[in-house]
């Protein structure tokens, strides 16, 4: 079949079993790859009332169809599991090389079952997969172990690793690739913890085959030319996505002490500019990325010193913002540990946060805590990321189940200010003054995470438009409109996004050429059809992007107890607490307003009251054989 | 022309490695490439850009001269190739592959594929007689 590898490998780690059955070219045609994959497989698959870290639980790997040929930014792999973060649908994305590397193996995808017997690894040269001892590298941090292992196996290997944190369970655990590629979100990283898999080594010496490999060639080059004419090609690629720092505070959207206020007096500190200045080495790319956001560089801090790669905005803004650190240095030796601990670092310092302010308040003591913590000190984050990621004490044990869990034990009032939504931790924008991009986080299918629709500009400009012209544009100005967006338009917006956003996870490539750049929707349509050999415009793509999120939806509705409307709401601080400082003061967006977002939403979408969609809308996405 | 390289403005994307293997070979793969990216991760923390500078190392290993030297490119004669590997094995830049169809080796040519899609120009085709890094 043009286009994919052919094969699916399947792994049940408790029986040793090893099958690669065919890829069937129906699952191809309804559901594309990537997340498409993921979501089908999790709701076929997923055995009634399994748990996270239940051996029953599914641990997927997927790439797309564009994955690993010959076109911009081709490198995405998707996992997918039951969610440990949320105990609904996840999945979480991946730069790096590992995908492609898993397609020239044979794989398009993996799905891995059971629990190995003690720690161990996963390695797969082409038809070549075993099950080996990971006894030399249990306990080692993510980037020390993918080091042990490159020269264990070879530098041509590409090699996906956990870190302690995922060994131990901590429900905010990420996957780690590259030296500082992750895929960080939703808990999956302790998935594969609790299957006793420490990594997976792939190395693929086989060839994808083309529909029309010259043309696809051609066409190929054609889009990497394409691209590097785009005005952001130059603008926007050397600070990457720490670019959009500045702006992202100017507007009033900067998360800061835990989403207390949106605006800090110090992002000159810690913007892009200084990522380059103080930190960067190379810049570092996924597989055939014309445009690298990735910075490797080198920090140096009062508590020790780290090559790492980053930081990139979400790290900058929840780092630098919600916990206060005051320097890019400090802000990236956080982001080093994160890393080597093998904890997202969204969700690690938004617990590093919520710890503080808990403490802060006297809702949790020192006693407890083990010593005195505070923004904007390092040495209180590097405690506290150790403290949740080792479990170290009864506290870290709590934090390491993430903050709404940590908030209905402490209590208190805590609940008010643990930011996130259906359990996972929110990412960097603020929202009190974005009725759209509140939205996007409150239906997000993951919880609050912000890569399904970004709408920020929307709100804050008035426009749809790319994060160049957006940052060009500047928070000042005519063209901030500031537009009242109704319920109405707000949900078209979010949903178009919600749509689009996904449907470059379904392909297996990088979504940031078309949003950050501008780069044309249609060229990867048009590049997937000559690669395949089947007819798809990017409506028809849309429309399967559509049903793959309307299925992600139904997975949450079957796996998670009580789920409906009253998982959609975000903290009651961001509809109860004015914003106190900053451009946005005195505004936040009340719980009548949430609401009427809600019900245009659901309306939009062909989804009831409680946010379940109806069986004509399921009939209508497709769905009705699956459902 | 010979082939030059800036391993500062690599980025590690193998695009390099890709094209290399589609021109050559028709196949959409990064193990058939005739050159290496090689990460120096964690420390010092950038990429090194491996390729053949047409030294001829391979042509002196050759026990029956089935390697020769056409207009500055080393070429394999592949009927009078014995597939005994030896050239792969004193390669000093370790950019030589077997091809598992016919089990010869193959190298570069200096097509220049690679040079052409680098979106950053770390490798470029040059008119200078002598390859290596720039300067």
């Amino acid at each position: 079949m043009d286009g994919y590898a052919g094969k699916i490998l399947r792994i049940d780690l408790s029986t040793e079993e090893i099958s690669t059955p065919p890829l069937l070219e129906k699952m191809c045609d309804e559901f594309i790859g990537g997340r498409g994959f993921v979501a089908k497989t999790l709701y076929e698959e997923l055995l009634p009332d399994t748990k996270p870290f239940d051996e029953n639980n599914l641990f997927i790997i997927a790439t797309g169809p564009l994955s690993g040929h010959f076109l911009p930014a081709s490198g995405k792999t998707h996992f997918g599991s039951k969610s440990p973060a949320t105990g609904g649908y996840a999945d979480s994305n991946m730069g790096g090389h590992f995908g492609p590397a898993l397609k020239y193996a044979g794989f398009d995808m993996a799905v891995i079952t059971g629990k190995a017997k003690a720690p161990s690894y996963l390695f797969i040269e082409d038809d070549k997969i075993e099950i080996r001892s990971a006894k030399a590298y249990w306990g080692k941090g993510s980037l020390l172990c993918e080091e042990m292992m490159k020269k264990d196996l070879g530098e041509d290997f590409q090699i996906l690793t956990i870190g302690p944190a995922g060994e131990k369970l901590v429900k905010f655990a990420c996957i780690s690739h590259d030296f500082g590629r992750q895929a960080g979100r939703t808990g999956i990283g302790a998935v594969l913890g609790s299957k006793n898999i420490k990594a997976i080594a792939v190395k693929g010496t086989g060839s994808i085959p083309v529909n029309d490999i010259e043309k696809a060639f051609a066409m190929g080059k054609d889009a990497f030319k394409k691209v590097s004419q785009k005005p952001g090609f130059k603008g926007w690629t050397p600070e990457g996505t720490a670019g959009i720092t500045d702006w992202v505070n100017e507007v009033g959207s900067f998360p800061a002490k835990n989403f207390q206020t949106s605006h800090i007096d110090h992002s000159h500190m810690i913007n892009g500019k200084k990522v380059l200045e103080r930190l960067k080495i190379t810049d570092k790319g996924c597989y055939c990325c014309p445009t690298p956001c990735g910075k490797y560089g080198h920090t140096k801090t009062a508590l020790g010193s780290a090559y790492m790669e980053g930081p990139e905005f979400e790290t900058i803004s929840l780092f630098g913002g919600s916990c206060m650190l005051k320097s890019i240095e400090e802000v990236a030796y956080a982001n080093y540990l994160c890393d080597e601990l093998g904890i997202d670092t969204i969700s690690g310092a938004s617990v590093a946060a919520f710890a503080i302010e808990c403490f802060e308040k006297g809702l949790i003591t020192e006693d407890e805590i083990g010593k005195k913590i505070q923004f904007g000190d390092l040495e209180s984050i590097v405690y506290l990321l150790n403290l949740m990621s080792l479990k170290q004490n009864s506290l870290g044990n709590l934090l390491a189940q993430g903050v709404k869990t940590a908030s209905e034990t402490i209590k208190q009032g805590s609940e008010k200010f643990a930011i996130h939504v259906k359990g996972l931790e929110w990412t960097g924008y603020e929202c009190r003054n974005a009725p759209s991009m509140m939205l996007a986080y409150m239906t997000a299918d993951v919880g609050a995470h912000h890569n399904r629709a970004w709408v920020l500009g929307h709100d804050v400009v008035g426009a749809a438009t790319n994060v160049h012209d957006l940052i060009s544009a500047g928070a000042d100005g005519d063209k901030r409109a500031k537009a009242i967006v109704s319920g109405k338009d707000s949900a078209k917006f979010v949903i178009d996004s919600q749509h689009t956003r996904p449907a470059f996870d379904l392909l297996g490539c990088c979504r940031l050429q078309m949003m950050e750049l501008g780069f044309e929707v249609e060229n990867y349509t048009d590049l997937y059809s000559t690669i395949t050999g089947k007819k798809l415009t990017w409506d028809g793509l849309l429309k399967i992007s559509e049903k793959v999120w309307t299925l992600t939806r139904m997975i949450s509705v079957r796996e998670i107890k009580n789920f409906g409307r009253n998982s959609d709401y975000p903290p009651p601080r961001f509809y109860e607490e004015p914003t106190p400082t900053g451009p946005n003061k005195g505004h936040c967006i009340s719980l009548e307003d949430l609401n009427a977002l809600l019900d245009a939403y659901y309306e939009a979408r062909g989804w009831d009251k409680n946010g379940f969609p109806t069986n004509e809308t399921i009939e209508r996405v497709g769905l009705t054989d699956l459902i | 022309m010979k082939l030059l390289s800036d391993y500062k403005k690599c980025s590690g994307c193998g695009v390099c490695k890709l094209a290399c293997s589609i021109e050559n070979f028709k196949q959409v793969t990064s193990a058939k490439a005739l050159l290496r990216i090689q990460g120096l991760f964690p420390a010092p923390g950038h990429y090194q850009i491996h390729f053949c500078d047409q030294c001829g190392i391979c042509a002196e290993t050759c026990p029956v001269d089935a390697i020769e030297l056409e207009e500055g490119v080393y070429r394999i004669n592949e009927e009078d190739c014995i597939a005994c590997h030896e050239c792969v094995d004193a390669c000093p830049h370790s950019v030589m592959v077997i091809k598992k169809e016919d089990d010869i080796p193959a190298k570069c040519i200096l097509c220049g594929e690679c040079a052409r899609v680098c979106p950053r120009e770390a490798i470029i085709l040059s008119e200078e007689e002598i390859a290596g890094e720039v300067k």
